[in-house]
């Protein structure tokens, strides 16, 4: 069981990335199709704000979904990454654009820079989540063989079902990203903005939940073996999740409930990684089960204790980020605080000015006479922390009164 | 490719290590006094702060991608045993992410000691991140905690490999020092710029003493700390060494050459001075060290390039000890901050320099490295990608790349031109 646990933390990391992620590259697509005009400021202005403090959390996924696949999964992840190289290329030059984007916004001073700049996100924004939905595809319908590229270049992403999923990854982001949107506008109060979104909300869940039903036809004809495990097979419960959860969304939005909607739609994404993963499994890549493709069993338990370790600092950081947002801590609303109690207390000399000093000097020594004259590594390591140790006292004493 | 993107990539990294702990600090002196032009100050750093993460954030992503993308044989071959470390730096970096989201928008919107607070995660974090990384380029430079049976990985121990590694230490230092110096001296030549231009308030007194003094203490103790990294070079990448020297043939009491140009096995033009590297490398002028000779030709690396990086590095960390030591010794025996306006022209080149020493150090140890990406275990040439249009993707990433660094500059510029107003006015 042991070599499946990191692919099942890398599926929940897909699946946060589906959500999140997806959520992000959303808010930029809606950024692009709110075309001109001052309405259409407030929109991109909006979606923008909203994402602002969290998209760096929500794109940290990507990573940790790599870096987990590549650690434990070594050669599955060599073979993905070289066959399928022009989608991920594709799909790296698009983050780029999107935090380069990001970015820059906060130094645009004219209004026409910062819809040029706009443009470039909300480009990027769909090329993205298309590139990696289409990734997605080539594994999924069994075009990626094990090899270093072994697979076509071109074919391996651009095919039937990955244009499928890469088309159904940009609208389900839009489709979250209105959802989130919507009850983000309600707590800004901000009424038109919460009738524009949640118009859009329905509006895309109805072209997603379209997409989504008539992509089984084109998995049935595609990926037949996918579409057998997807609908009578392993994965069933977990589509079944799916439509219910998109339909229970879809109910939420049109009665003006966009807080349980916010968890009802991510459970729809979630659900869907879930169903792939189960009608996939046990098979990673064509020939290659996931217990072939597991590194060895103590890089498994490591990183393992890595993620768990991880995870524990981070699921409370990342909660008080989202609870931040989510109670308006973070939004922009000018609220100046009452500046500190004046204390008059000047920041001047040290108070040990001679002492600290002496400190330093002593430090300097014995960092040079272990780091520089002595030839064992432990003191090597000793004379490194000494000369830390200098630059840290010597700062404060030859810090001048500010 | 790589090499751009980390080249690229490790300014930001410096200024991930050193400025949240500098804006912190003068966060921290703001919370003492009270003093509202600290408060301008940190804000007006946590702007650069964060356009800085951002691209940082995406370089960061790239580089994963491109692992597997350009290296797919390395990580698949040797995944087990490094990835843990950027497994835990994916987690430092999501830290980070998360609490500079924090700080970055709680400014006005958190209490003052919980907005504080939060900055302390990321500090932690660009520690535990850069430790890492390092970790793992510390164990392409002195691989262990595996065996290698048939072309894989087999007995994998992966935090011996990444975190037992004995070159691990100096490398931590010497790239924390380094972060240290670059975010110092490039934040202190702002403003150095600022005053040889006439602006020359309190504020800009402040904004540049803080980090100068940090850099001008860093930068003579980086020679020493310089010194232990070349001395375990010596002992467990003997070549990569004699790269640096442009030593051809292992010799008792081997010398330095200063400057020149290495070809046929010897230096030309440099400027010699006897039996200095085998008292620095050994402790012993008449030590024997191993020349380029020690292993066929095929296993050397391309000494004039590695070399010019080598002396580039320890040629301008020489001229930027000097500028601290200057420093540090008007500031003892005159009590003040040097007043000539040649010492800021001095400090204001210092940052663009500082950041050239940083990339060719970058360089000397990479390019000292080949042809192996696994010193000893694996070439770099069987670690490519076997795709095809590797070229097309090169020039497309290298012109993202250029796009990128020109977008610094100019959002640097911008925030440089309209700053947050001030909230305390000039003394």
């Amino acid at each position: 069981m042991l070599y499946a646990l990191p692919l099942v933390f890398a599926l929940i990391g897909l699946a946060l990335y589906g959500v999140l992620g997806a959520a992000d590259f959303g808010a930029g697509f809606w950024q692009l199709a709110a075309g001109p005009g001052k309405h259409a400021e407030r929109i991109r202005e909006h979606a923008h704000k909203s994402m602002a403090p969290v998209w760096e959390a929500n794109h940290v996924w990507l990573i940790f979904v790599l870096t987990v696949v590549w650690t434990a999964y070594p050669k599955a992840f060599g073979s993905i990454a070289s066959t399928l190289c022009v989608a991920l290329l594709i799909a790296a030059i698009g983050i780029i654009f999107r935090g380069a984007a990001y970015a820059l916004r906060s130094g645009a001073s004219s209004l026409a820079e910062q819809s040029t700049i706009d443009t470039a996100f909300g480009i990027s924004s769909v090329i993205v989540p298309f590139a990696l939905g289409a990734a997605v595809g080539g594994i999924a319908s069994g075009r990626v063989p094990v090899g270093n590229a072994a697979g076509d270049l071109f074919t391996s992403w651009l095919n039937p079902t990955s244009i499928l999923i890469g088309v159904l990854a940009v609208v389900t982001g839009a489709y979250l990203a209105a959802v989130f949107l919507s009850g983000d506008a309600v707590r800004v109060g901000d009424e038109q903005l919460v009738r524009d979104f949640r118009a859009r909300a329905l509006l895309s869940g109805v072209v997603a939940g379209a997409i989504a039903i008539g992509g089984l036809a084109v998995l049935h004809s595609d990926s037949h073996a996918l579409f057998e495990e997807l609908v009578t097979g392993k994965g069933l419960p977990a589509l079944i999740v799916s439509v219910l959860a998109g339909v229970a969304t879809m109910a939420l939005v049109w009665w003006w409930r966009f807080e349980p909607a916010r968890y009802t739609a991510a459970l729809a994404v979630a659900a869907i990684v879930a169903g792939w993963a189960l009608a996939q499994s046990p098979r990673l890549l064509p020939g290659l089960t996931v217990r072939q493709a597991a590194a060895p069993h103590d890089t498994l338990v490591a990183i393992l204790v890595a993620i768990l370790a991880g995870g524990a600092l981070l699921v409370p950081a990342l909660g008080t980020l989202f609870r931040l947002t989510l109670r308006g801590h973070l939004d922009h609303a000018e609220a100046e605080q009452a500046p500190p109690p004046h204390r008059e207390a000047q920041f001047g000399e040290p108070r040990h000015p001679q002492l600290l000093l002496r400190v330093a000097a002593a430090l300097l020594i014995a960092g040079f006479g272990f780091t520089n004259v002595a030839d064992a590594q432990w003191a090597h390591v000793l004379g490194g922390a000494c000369l830390l140790g200098v630059v840290a006292t010597g700062f404060r004493v030859a810090l001048p009164a500010l | 490719m790589q090499a751009l993107s980390f080249a690229v990539h490790i300014p930001l990294v410096c200024f991930g290590i050193a400025f949240p702990a500098m804006v912190m600090f003068v966060e921290w002196l703001y919370l003492r006094t009270g003093d509202e032009l600290y408060r301008t100050i940190a804000r007006r750093w946590t702007r650069v702060m964060v356009a800085l993460f951002a691209v940082g954030v995406i370089t960061g992503t790239i580089l994963s991608f491109e692992m597997g993308l350009l290296w797919p044989n390395f990580t698949a071959t040797f995944g087990s045993v490094f990835g843990l470390g950027f497994a835990i730096e994916g987690f430092s970096f999501f830290m980070e992410a998360i609490f500079i989201g924090i700080y970055v928008y709680g400014w006005d919107r958190l209490s003052r000691r919980a907005h504080f607070l939060s900055g302390i995660p990321i500090v932690l974090s660009g520690f535990t991140g850069s430790l890492t990384v390092i970790s793992v380029n510390a164990w392409m430079n002195h691989p262990g905690g595996f065996r290698l049976v048939a072309g894989k990985a087999v007995d994998v121990k992966p935090w011996k490999a990444l975190f037992g590694n004995t070159y691990l230490w100096h490398e931590l230092v010497h790239m924390y020092i380094a972060g240290y110096i670059v975010t110092g001296f490039l934040v202190a030549g702002a403003y150095a710029v600022a005053r040889l231009r006439g602006r020359w308030g309190r504020y800009e007194r402040t904004a540049l003493a803080i980090p100068l003094t940090i850099a001008a203490l860093a930068s003579p103790v980086q020679v020493l700390v310089g010194d232990w990294a070349a001395r375990d070079v010596a002992h467990h990448e003997p070549v990569k060494l004699a790269a640096f020297e442009g030593l051809g043939k292992t010799t008792r009491g081997a010398p330095i050459h200063v400057l020149g140009w290495y070809s046929d096995g010897d230096v030309k033009y440099g400027l010699r001075i006897p039996k200095l590297l085998s008292f620095l490398a050994f402790h012993n002028p008449n030590a024997t060290v191993k020349g380029l000779d020690a292993v066929p030709a095929r296993d050397r690396p391309p000494v004039n390039g590695v070399r010019i990086a080598f002396q580039t590095m320890v040629g301008i960390g020489t001229l930027l000890a000097l500028l601290g030591v200057f420093y540090v010794f008007i500031r003892w025996r005159r009590g003040r901050v040097p007043d000539s306006p040649w010492f800021y022209r001095a400090v204001a080149l210092a940052g663009p320099l500082s950041l050239v020493a940083l990339v060719a150090g970058w360089v000397t140890t990479e390019l000292g490295r080949q042809p192996w990406v696994v010193y000893g275990t694996m070439r770099t040439a069987q670690a490519v990608t076997g795709a095809g249009g590797i070229p097309v993707g090169y020039a497309t990433l290298a012109l993202v790349y250029a796009g990128v660094i020109a977008a610094v500059f100019w959002i640097l510029r911008r925030l440089a031109a309209a700053p947050l107003p001030a909230v305390a006015e000039e003394v």
